[in-house]
C-alpha cells in the first residue's frame, strides 16, 4: 500500500512498440528523498521505463500511481504530473531559439503562473547553483554540451518538481564535461531531492544511489543496494553485464 | 613548444580576368539589343497624358487629391497587407491541422491545399467569386451596416479597407487572396512544423507546458525561423498575385492602370510605371524579411 513516503509505485507494468515487448511486468516504488540508478544494456527497456514516468510514454497494462494517484494518458493530472516531475534528457533539449535565462523563465511563467520577475530570481538563483549564471543571456548553440546539461538541469529545477528523472544524462558528452555535470548532480542528491537516474556512470551510482536496479530484456532482474549490487550481484546477468562494464 | 604565429594570407575571392570579360560581354549585349529595339521600334513616349491619373486637383475642391492610379496603389496596399495577415494566419492554422496524428484535421488540411494548388489561380479567382464570394457576400450586407455607424468609426475603417461603397468588393478580393495564397503558406508551415525535433516537444511536455503553450512557444517559433526564407518568397508572391483579383473588378493597381491605358492609350508608360511600383513594394517587403532573418539568425551556432 503507498503511503505518504511512497511518490512512484508500479504495478506489473507491460508496454510494446508494435509488437516487440519493451516492458514485462514491472514492479517498483520509489520513495521521498531517495536516489534510484537504473541500468542495464541498452534495449532493456530503462529509458522507456523512466519515460512512462511522466507519461512521455503510455503503458499498456499494470498501475503506476504516483502520490498514490493513477497516472495513464487521459488523466485530467498529466499536466500535475509533469509539473511535479522533472526530467533532463540525453540530448538536452533546450528550446534553441531562447537564451538560457529565457528557457528557465518561459515554463515558470506559462505552467507555473509565476510573475516574469519572479521567474527570472528564480531562474538566475538555479543558473548560480549550477555555477553557469554568467551565460544566462547566451543561447543553447553557444554553450558546450555540459553547459547545456546544467542548463536543462536548471531549467527543470525551476518548476520544483518533486522528484528529477534523469535519462543518461551524460552519454551525450565529452569525457571532459561529464563530470561537471555529475557534481551538479552529486549535489542536488545531497540536497535531498528524489531522483530516479538511467546512467551508465557506475561512479555515481556507488557514491550517491541508495538503491541499483538492474534491468535486462524489459523486466527488472536485481535491485540492491550498491554497495551489495557491486560487490554480490545475485544474476548471472548481472555479473555479466558488471564485467563489461566495470572492466576497462 | 609550437610557436604561435599569424595565418598566411587567405587568397582573394574579388575580380579576376574572367569576371571582367563575362561582364564586357554581358553590358555588350544589353546595349546591343537596345540598339536593335530603338531601330525597329518607333514609339514616342509621352508621359504627360499619364500623370494626372496619379494625382489631379479636384475640381470641386481646388485641392489635390489622388487620382484612379494612387486609389490603385492605396487598394493594393491594404490588399497586400491584409492578405500576408489573413494568409500567414490561414497557413498556420491549416499547417497545424496538417501535422495532426488525428484523421479529420489531415484531412481538412490536405483537401484545402490540394483543392487550392491543382487550380490555375485565374481560374481559382473566378470560380471562388462567382460561385462562392457572390452568394454569400451581399448576404452579410457589410457595407449597409458599416454606414449606420458613427462617423469616427467609419474613417477607421475607410483607412483600414478603403471606401465604405466599395467594401463587399474589397473583401472579397481579400478573401479570394488569402484563401489563395493561404494554401501555399500551409505547405511551407507544413515544413517547418515537421522540421522542428519530436525532443522540443518533449521537452515542452515534460515541463509541464499545454499543448497550446508548446505549439505557441516551443514548435511555432522554430518553424518560422527554419522556413523564413520560403515564407518571405511566398508572401512576396502574394502581393504580385493581388493583380489577379483586378479580374473580377477589384480595383486595384492593375485593374486601375487598364483603365487609364485605354482612356489614354499610353499602354508603354502606363505599364512601366505599375512595373516600378510593384518592384519598389516588392523590394521593400524582401528588404524588411532580410532584416527578419539576420534578426532571428541570433542564437544559431
Amino acid at each position: 500500500m503507498s503511503d505518504r513516503q511512497t511518490l512512484f509505485e508500479l504495478s506489473g507494468v507491460n508496454k510494446w512498440f508494435g509488437s516487440l515487448h519493451v516492458l514485462r511486468e514491472v514492479s517498483l516504488t520509489v520513495s521521498r528523498g531517495e536516489r534510484l540508478v537504473i541500468c542495464g544494456p541498452s534495449g532493456s527497456g530503462k529509458s522507456t521505463l523512466i519515460r512512462c514516468l511522466n507519461q512521455l510514454e503510455h503503458h499498456q497494462e499494470g498501475e503506476i500511481r504516483f502520490e498514490g494517484r493513477l497516472i495513464g494518458p487521459d488523466s485530467a493530472e498529466l499536466a500535475q504530473l509533469r509539473r511535479d516531475v522533472g526530467m533532463v534528457f540525453q540530448q538536452f533539449n533546450l528550446f534553441p531559439h531562447l537564451t538560457v535565462l529565457e528557457n528557465c523563465v518561459l515554463p515558470q511563467v506559462r505552467a507555473r503562473g509565476l510573475s516574469r520577475g519572479e521567474a527570472r530570481a528564480r531562474a538566475m538563483e538555479l543558473l548560480e547553483r549550477v555555477h553557469i549564471p554568467e551565460q544566462a543571456d547566451k543561447y543553447p548553440a553557444q554553450l558546450s554540451g555540459g553547459q547545456q546539461q546544467r542548463v536543462a538541469i536548471a531549467r527543470s529545477l525551476c518548476m520544483q518538481p518533486k522528484v528529477m528523472l534523469f535519462d543518461e544524462p551524460t552519454s551525450a558528452l565529452d569525457p571532459e564535461m561529464i563530470k561537471e555535470v555529475l557534481d551538479v548532480m552529486i549535489e542536488l542528491a545531497q540536497s535531498g531531492m528524489t531522483m530516479v537516474c538511467v546512467t551508465h556512470e557506475m561512479g555515481f551510482a556507488k557514491r550517491v544511489a541508495d538503491r541499483v536496479v538492474f534491468m535486462d530484456q524489459g523486466s527488472i532482474v536485481e535491485e540492491a543496494p550498491p554497495l551489495i549490487f557491486f560487490s554480490q550481484p545475485k544474476s548471472e546477468r548481472t555479473r555479466l553485464f558488471l564485467s563489461r562494464i566495470l572492466g576497462h | 613548444m609550437a610557436m604561435t604565429r599569424p595565418p598566411p594570407p587567405t587568397p582573394r575571392r574579388g575580380w579576376t580576368l574572367t569576371d571582367a570579360a563575362i561582364l564586357v560581354a554581358l553590358v555588350g549585349l544589353v546595349i546591343w539589343m537596345g540598339a536593335r529595339a530603338s531601330e525597329n521600334f518607333q514609339y514616342r513616349w509621352d508621359w504627360s497624358s499619364v500623370w494626372p491619373f496619379i494625382i489631379r486637383v479636384d475640381p470641386e475642391t481646388g485641392r489635390w487629391a489622388p487620382n484612379v492610379l494612387l486609389q490603385g496603389l492605396f487598394t493594393t496596399i491594404r490588399l497586400a497587407l491584409w492578405g500576408i495577415l489573413l494568409a500567414t494566419l490561414i497557413g498556420i492554422l491549416m499547417g497545424w491541422a496538417r501535422t495532426r496524428e488525428r484523421l479529420l484535421p489531415r484531412l481538412i488540411g490536405a483537401s484545402y491545399v490540394m483543392l487550392v494548388r491543382n487550380i490555375p489561380p485565374v481560374v481559382f479567382v473566378f470560380i471562388f467569386v462567382y460561385f462562392i464570394s457572390s452568394h454569400f457576400m451581399p448576404a452579410l450586407r457589410l457595407a449597409d451596416r458599416v454606414r449606420t455607424w458613427p462617423a469616427e468609426w467609419q474613417t477607421v475603417v475607410e483607412l483600414l479597407f478603403g471606401p465604405v461603397a466599395m467594401l463587399d468588393n474589397f473583401l472579397l478580393g481579400l478573401v479570394c487572396l488569402s484563401v489563395f495564397s493561404g494554401a501555399y503558406v500551409t505547405e511551407i508551415v507544413r515544413a517547418g512544423l515537421q522540421s522542428v525535433p519530436r525532443q522540443q516537444i518533449e521537452a515542452g511536455q515534460s515541463l509541464g507546458l499545454t499543448g497550446f503553450d508548446q505549439f505557441r512557444f516551443v514548435v511555432l517559433p522554430q518553424a518560422f525561423r527554419t522556413v523564413l526564407p520560403a515564407l518571405a518568397g511566398q508572401l512576396i508572391q502574394l502581393i504580385k498575385d493581388s493583380s489577379l483579383v483586378s479580374l473580377v473588378s477589384i480595383q486595384e493597381l492593375t485593374f486601375m492602370a487598364q483603365d487609364v491605358q485605354v482612356s489614354t492609350q499610353r499602354v508603354f508608360e502606363v505599364f512601366v510605371l505599375i512595373a516600378v511600383v510593384y518592384f519598389v513594394l516588392c523590394l521593400g517587403l524582401s528588404t524588411l524579411f532580410r532584416r527578419l532573418e539576420l534578426r532571428s539568425a541570433r542564437g544559431r551556432a
